[in-house]
């Protein structure tokens, strides 16, 4: 994000002394493990980096991390991060929330941080479900999910998060999953070396209230047969031979034998392309996170950044009429004497 | 402008003259004050303004709802108020006279524009005759003006439409009563070059508008005299003219210099308030970042996000916007960082008056959030005060690590006044400094930095700001143990982070004047105000004196907490009146907190009071 010289840190750093107090097994923790040990590689400053969260577990967060930090209210940390990246592009803002946070109560921060291409990084832990209120569904909960406030299952229709980030047309959209380390801290370096808003949305293991809802995708045994790991530039295949393939079919993508459709006919990824509507095709894949699902990176493109905008009009003002003199201002509407 | 001249008219002096345009608001009639005044201010007369403009940005042309005025008052001595009724109305069609006729005083005068009198306008205004010649206007001057026809004829040589043609004749109107008032001519051609500067047309359509309105005032054997308003012994010193929403941006953008930091708007549009917006917005040449957001709680985070950042952080809105914002300003009590949140308060609930000021959000202001958060209430006085009300409300969030309300409204944001313009190298210095060191050590004896570390005289906790190194911290909505800001759920402690919120804030009282009695302190009436009544209760003060009727006010501008001799200045009247646009806000205040017989005065339909209705309460309370 920032060019500020590397700084050498270990992973102990970055932890905080306050006892971490997510439910033992929560896939919160592997994220936030994953954060400390990316932190040190990208060679950023704690002084220089902040975190800013919501409300909900994710959002504690900020607690954990020994940077500066935010733990705001439901829904609002993208706004306050816009705020804070805006006035100081010198730092490194993060934004850590859950599906409740950030697509229902926080909806309408999300898209328009993401709309203005502000430089935020933002981690989205997607776990279908309310944790820290006890276990009702959320906007990214399957339709007829059973919880305690829908005891005949819920009748909402669920948000795609990353169909939703494209259509707000972020520049950086991906997706990971707490099962793989590696995974998340790849694609989180990638998400901080973008210039703009970045959103990162991770498939996270609530073991209370909706234990094993990425099973069928993340769980090692699965993930040949139904994670895609996304590649710039190369054919979309997948499984445990590369067997599996992705073509585009009338406007939808679909998962295909590479032999019944030879490799010429897969799609071939592109992150740079600037329509996101090919980008959107492919997070339609999957319906839900039992079948062949893809992670990495959605989408790349270079914009415009917001805050390099706003300074850059700031100095163009202060190159044409000089910097601001208060007494000049007073006068400007006209004076007269007595 | 005097070689037509055929006939001498007197010229009578007048101490003051108080004009209201009105016409439908495509007629231009905004424009026409302000130019008007502008010219005023600048012979130096003392002047105030109270614009009125209908919600809607276009209704139905000739209809009441479009109708907007403009009121000015010119005096040759200080004045306070825009004035209680017009003596003088400029009408440019059937519905303008119906909906200001009653604002007139009786023997006022009436210029109107005869031509828009046609059968479907009178429809559209609801007459079923001509008022002009039905005997409505009896009791009145009435001035009877073809100025649409004699617009046209005016600018047909310069080869304007005629659908076009009429389009000028607001500038007919200005020079009619320019003509009137001896106002100057030249300047209001320098600025019709400047306004239509590269659109030659419509600045010679302009211009011969308007020289035609003054040499129809002259030559047209219609009026008895035209008259002269000296200039005012004003203090002496450069003035200029401005209106609250326009000092109040110029206010925020002082308050950064002064405070060496710099100054970030959140702000989504909502009248009486996007002015300040507008404002701010123009003035990047002083650093002033302006982010108009989605919405209004946006607008609060983002303001919020930059002071944490160390910004001077301000959002600007109304009532609505404030309900919209009263969690993250919720949010700034407990996190404890410097944030100004403006309310520019108009008619509610909900939508309600959006273009008509009410002082109805002082309970809001005080009250409005979860739980116990107190915040600092600032509140302006006149248009100009904004300028030095938007200083203090930085002053205290800076120096108090506090979100601070600063109320204004719709009068104060769209009225005008002469400002003298202040000393800027004699402002306040309000520069605060960042916490940069380790302020505490832990049980092994090494620096930590501890966030809520209390300054013993302010109460307020460091500022320390991202990028400072080794004070990294972690700060949040929920409970902080005193000192450190971790995270704590315990009872005690709670209730001891309460206490010390509440006694910073209440603790601002020893950092604020002593509210000053004007009038006299041995009469038995004080009267209390607050916001924009300051105008209205100074010039009935004043007319009660003339009569010989004395009575005290005191006017607060610092709400909460109220200065420290509040309660020894009411104790020591008989009788206390508290005149507020709303039904009794500040009245229940004073009385909780001091236990007086306070009485209320109130009034909550769109218009602020009078001097006239505060004079007449005077009057009745006591006995005279």
């Amino acid at each position: 994000m920032t060019d500020a010289p590397t700084t050498t840190t270990k992973k102990a750093d970055w932890a905080t002394d306050q006892e971490v107090r997510w439910c033992p097994g929560c896939g919160d923790y592997s994220i936030l493990t994953a954060v400390q040990f990316l932190m040190p590689e990208l060679g950023v400053s704690r002084e220089n980096t902040v975190f800013v969260s919501g409300i909900g577990c994710a959002a504690r967060f900020p607690y954990y991390m020994n940077t500066y930090g935010m733990h705001s209210i439901h829904g609002r940390a993208p706004a306050i991060a816009t705020g804070l990246a805006v006035s100081r592009p010198d730092l490194d803002v993060w934004v850590v929330g859950g599906d409740g946070d950030m697509l229902s109560i926080g909806g309408n921060h999300l898209i328009h941080a993401l709309r203005r291409n502000v430089n935020i990084k933002i981690l989205l832990f997607n776990n279908m479900i309310y944790g820290l209120t006890k276990g009702q569904f959320s906007p990214t909960s399957e339709t007829g999910k059973v919880t305690k406030s829908s005891p005949f299952g819920s009748v909402d229709r669920p948000f795609n998060p990353i169909s939703l980030a494209l259509g707000a047309e972020a520049t950086f959209v991906a997706r990971t999953h707490d099962m793989d380390r590696k995974h998340m801290m790849e694609t989180m370096r990638r998400a901080h070396a973008h210039k703009g808003a970045a959103i990162v949305e991770i498939f996270q293991n609530c073991n209370v209230f909706n234990d094993g809802a990425f099973d069928l995708i993340t769980k090692k045994a699965n993930r040949d047969t139904n994670l895609i790991d996304l590649a710039h530039g190369q054919p979309i295949r997948f499984g445990a031979e590369n067997e599996m393939g992705v073509i585009s079919d009338g406007g939808e993508a679909k998962v295909v034998r590479v032999a019944d459709v030879g490799e010429a006919a897969l799609m071939v990824h592109d992150e740079t392309r600037d329509d996101p509507s090919v980008a959107s095709m492919l997070s339609r894949l999957a319906k839900g996170p039992y079948e062949p699902t893809p992670v990495g990176v959605f989408r790349a493109v270079e914009a415009p950044e917001y805050a390099s905008g706003m300074q850059q009009q700031l100095l163009d003002d202060q190159a044409k009429r000089g910097p601001g003199d208060l007494g000049e201002l007073l006068r400007s509407g006209g004076t007269w004497t007595v | 402008m005097t070689d037509t001249v055929d006939r001498e008219l007197p010229l009578q002096e007048l101490a003051d003259v108080i004009i209201r345009f009105a016409g439908d608001s495509g007629d231009g009639m905004q424009l026409t004050g302000d130019r008007f005044t502008s010219v005023s201010a600048a012979i130096g007369n003392d002047l105030s303004t109270l614009p009125e403009f209908p919600a809607e940005i276009r209704a139905p042309q000739g209809t009441l709802a479009g109708v907007s005025a403009f009121q000015v008052r010119i005096s040759d001595y200080e004045i306070h108020t825009p004035g209680d009724a017009p003596t003088v109305l400029v009408i440019m069609n059937p519905a303008a006279l119906k909906s200001q006729l009653h604002h007139l005083v009786q023997g006022g005068a009436i210029i109107a524009n005869t031509d828009a009198f046609t059968e479907r306008n009178l429809d559209k205004a609801g007459y079923k005759s001509n008022p002009l010649e039905d005997g409505t206007l009896d009791g009145y001057r009435y001035y009877p003006v073809p100025m649409s026809e004699l617009t046209k004829l005016a600018v047909a040589e310069h080869g304007v439409k005629p659908r076009d043609a009429e389009r000028s004749k607001n500038f007919f109107a200005l020079g009619l009563i320019s003509w009137m008032y001896t106002r100057p001519t030249e300047p209001t051609f320098q600025w019709i070059q400047e306004k239509f500067a590269g659109r030659e047309l419509v600045i010679a359509a302009n211009e011969s508008a308007f020289k035609a309105g003054y040499h129809f005032g002259e030559t047209a054997e219609l009026f008895e005299a035209h008259y002269e308003i000296k200039p005012a012994p004003l203090p002496s010193g450069e003035y200029t003219n401005v209106n609250g929403n326009t000092a109040l941006a110029w206010g925020c953008i002082a308050a950064g210099q002064l405070a060496k930091l710099p100054v970030f708007l959140g702000s989504y549009p909502i009248t009486p308030a996007s002015d300040i917006l507008h404002e701010l917005a123009r003035h990047k040449n002083f650093g002033v970042r302006t982010l108009q957001a989605e919405d209004e709680i946006a607008a609060c985070g983002v303001a919020l996000g930059a002071a944490y950042g160390g910004s001077l952080a301000f959002t600007t809105t109304s009532g609505p916007g404030v309900a919209l914002k009263g969690e993250t300003i919720g949010l700034a009590v407990s996190l404890e960082v410097p944030l100004v949140v403006v309310d520019v308060q108009r008619g509610g609930p909900s939508t309600g008056l959006p273009t008509k000021p009410e002082a109805a959000d002082l309970m809001m202001a005080m009250y409005g959030r979860h739980s116990e958060s107190p915040l600092p209430i600032v509140a302006a006085k006149s248009p100009s005060d904004c300028f030095h009300a938007a200083i203090e409300a930085s002053r205290i969030a800076l120096k108090y690590r506090t979100p601070v309300m600063l109320l204004t409204d719709g009068f104060l944001a769209n009225s005008s006044e002469p400002w003298i313009l202040p000393d800027v190298d004699s402002l306040p210095d309000i520069s605060v400094s960042h916490a940069t060191e380790f302020n505490g050590t832990n049980e092994d004896g090494d620096g930590i930095f501890l966030p809520y570390l209390r300054d013993e005289e302010t109460l307020a906790r460091p500022w320390a700001i991202p990028g400072t190194p080794d004070l990294m911290h972690r700060v949040g909505g929920i409970e902080k143990t005193d000192k450190t800001g971790d995270i704590n759920y315990d009872p005690e402690n709670h209730e001891l982070m309460i206490n010390l919120r509440g006694a910073k804030v209440a603790g601002i009282a020893k950092d604020i004047p002593d509210v000053e009695i004007y009038g006299d302190p041995d009469s038995d009436l004080l009267i209390v105000g607050w916001g924009s009544t300051y105008g209205a209760i100074t010039a009935a003060l004043h007319r009660a004196r003339d009569m010989g009727v004395n009575a005290a006010m005191a006017h607060l501008t610092h709400l909460n907490p109220f200065p420290k001799n509040l309660g020894d200045v009411l104790r020591s009247f008989d009788k206390i009146i508290v005149p507020e646009m709303n039904t009794g806000q500040l009245v229940r205040l004073i009385r909780a907190e001091y236990l007086v017989d306070a009485q209320k005065v109130t009034k909550v339909n769109g218009v602020p009071f009078t001097s006239g209705e505060i004079l007449a309460e005077i009057q009745n309370q006591l006995g005279a």
